[in-house]
């Protein structure tokens, strides 16, 4: 099962011009648990996908909202000259088709 | 007991909200009624130019409502980070719309303008006394980048809007401040819960965003000496535990961290109780304090743009756009070194949407599109350079051909002349802090009186 399938809802964001972050609303006990648990979420795995450094990769488990919270520093900053999606609106899509 | 009445009624200046919503927000009786009006997130063209996002008809209707409310209730209006930017220039146009209001209105309200925007020799001063931090994910930065950022501005603290107050002002315009200084300002001066201001501050920075509907309207935040206590002003909606906790986590890196000029916000331990179908009442959250910094701002003029964009439906390069492409770009790469025009004097980046233009990354094996849309930019040192070379590219964006010696295909333009013209681009250079002797160092403020 994928990501995708199993998470409620996935969306993504500029935290300031330096940072993204990606909040993964898993929607229950179970599917946090699952999801939580899974190597597809580790740093180096996220790290891989966005270009970025495995050690700068901060993540929050919450279990209170069924919520996992990854934050990186962007690869480059918001707005540089090889921009491709000013607010990181579209990034989560990246991460949507990992197997769990 | 102490307690602070605050009406946040938009989640920035100019995006508007219901009337209904606004007025209910007026008669729920606050003692004042404040907003955000910038941002980094759109990027750092505001800031390099100092020119503001939104369009002036939609920020002048919710100024006029927020100045109309002021006057009526003889209450503060507060707007921070004027312009988008929070630079000089954005205070100032914001004040010419507050005095075009009062003279409309036949009102007459005492303004103090706060001023935000850095000096470069005063900022490079810090620099060589180590007194710039930066933060993490920081560029790394010398003492020249102060002078290349067109703009630089600090992020004022709740400290700013207090000075402004206590100078009798009923308007006040700060150019860039933290989002939640503004809100959580008055309710520290009333001295309600120093955590709860910050942290109630923090939510309704957005303003609807943190209730159940997010283009409902506005917030009403009631803060006290334990926490606070918020509602939506509109009927349709909603806050619940769920929706004011989870607004932790949206545009923050940190879900519960928030670094503010005097201190941390650490919401770890709050407590959000919904005390009906409407309201949250939020405690628990704690605030420590550590040596004051500001945090800067600043971007830089980096080059000019030139923009072409070029539909593609031909069969043969849709089943693997990228070669062509790369064969393209070979080309033309020789044809731009036979005229001397210098590799790293101009950058060139293409976007195939419809293949890979938001990811930048390898589609999915047998992936074919039905049509995609090519787009080059070009940046140079100037304009005319810039266009120079997407002309030089523009016969071959409309013909190159998929095999040697085939008939010339003609591809897609939109625009007659295919070249446009963006203008000076800008990055964002600062990602620091700055440390401070008094929270009002870097600041000043003007009063004027508006008839």
């Amino acid at each position: 099962m994928t990501l995708g399938e199993r998470a409620n809802y996935i969306r993504s964001k500029n935290a300031g011009p330096f940072w993204m972050t990606i909040d993964i609303f898993c929607g229950s006990d179970a599917a946090y648990d699952q999801i939580g648990k899974s190597e597809a979420l580790s740093p180096e795995s996220i790290a891989g996908i966005f270009k970025t450094n495995a050690e700068a990769v901060r993540r929050f488990d919450i279990p209170a909202l069924h919520v996992i919270k990854i934050s990186m520093p962007r690869p480059y900053p918001q707005g540089s000259r090889h921009e491709r999606d000013i607010h990181s609106g579209q990034q989560y899509v990246q991460i949507l088709d990992l197997e769990l | 007991m102490k307690a602070c009445r605050i009406f946040v009624p938009y989640g920035a200046l100019g995006t508007g909200i219901l009337e209904e919503s606004f007025i209910r927000g007026v008669e729920m009786k606050p003692d004042a009624i404040v907003c955000d009006a910038g941002s980094t997130d759109s990027g750092p063209y505001y800031l390099g130019t100092g020119k503001g996002k939104y369009a002036k008809d939609s920020v002048k209707e919710d100024l006029r409502r927020m100045i109309l409310a002021g006057h009526q209730r003889n209450i503060p209006v507060m707007v921070g980070s004027a312009g988008t930017c929070g630079t000089d220039s954005g205070v100032d146009s914001l004040c010419e719309l507050c005095r075009e209001i009062c003279r409309e209105e036949k009102i007459q309200m005492k303004a103090a303008k706060i001023y935000c925007q850095q000096q470069p020799e005063k900022i490079k001063e810090k620099y060589r006394n180590h007194q710039i931090i930066p933060l993490e994910g920081a560029k790394p930065i010398d003492e020249q980048v102060f002078e290349k950022c067109t703009n630089i501005v600090g992020l004022a603290g709740a400290e700013a809007f207090r000075e402004a107050l206590g100078q009798g002002a009923d308007i006040v315009i700060c150019g860039r401040a933290t989002d939640t200084a503004i809100i959580a300002a008055i309710p520290l001066m009333r001295g309600c819960n120093e955590a709860g201001a910050w942290h109630g501050a923090k939510i309704a920075e957005c303003g609807a965003l943190c209730t159940t509907n997010p283009t409902g309207g506005g917030v009403f935040l009631t803060f006290d000496e334990k926490g606070f206590t918020i509602e939506p002003t509109s009927l349709d909606s909603r806050c619940t535990a769920y929706s004011v906790s989870s607004h932790m986590l949206y545009e923050n890196a940190d879900p519960y961290c928030l670094r503010e000029p005097l201190g941390i916000l650490n919401t770890k331990t709050a407590v959000y109780e919904e005390l009906d179908e409407r309201r949250v009442r939020v405690w628990g959250s704690t605030f420590t304090h550590m040596p004051y910094t500001i945090k800067l701002e600043g971007a830089a003029h980096t080059g000019y743009q030139t923009v072409t964009i070029v539909g593609i439906r031909d069969r043969r390069i849709l089943k693997n756009p990228q070669a062509w492409l790369s064969r393209l770009e070979t080309y033309v790469e020789r044809k731009l070194d036979h005229f001397h025009i210098e590799r790293s004097s101009y950058d060139i980046d293409f976007k195939m949407y419809g293949w890979n233009g938001v990811s930048g990354a390898c589609p999915k094996a047998g992936y074919v599109p039905n049509e995609i849309g090519v787009v080059m930019t070009v940046t140079a040192q100037s304009q005319e350079q810039a266009t120079r070379i997407a002309k030089i590219y523009n016969p071959y964006l409309l013909h190159f051909p998929i095999e040697p010696e085939e008939q010339l295909p003609t591809f897609a333009f939109i625009f007659s002349p295919a070249e446009m013209e963006r203008g000076p681009v800008y990055e964002f250079m600062l990602h620091h802090v700055v440390k401070v002797e008094d929270p009002m160092e870097l600041f000043h403020i003007e009063t004027e009186m508006m008839t």
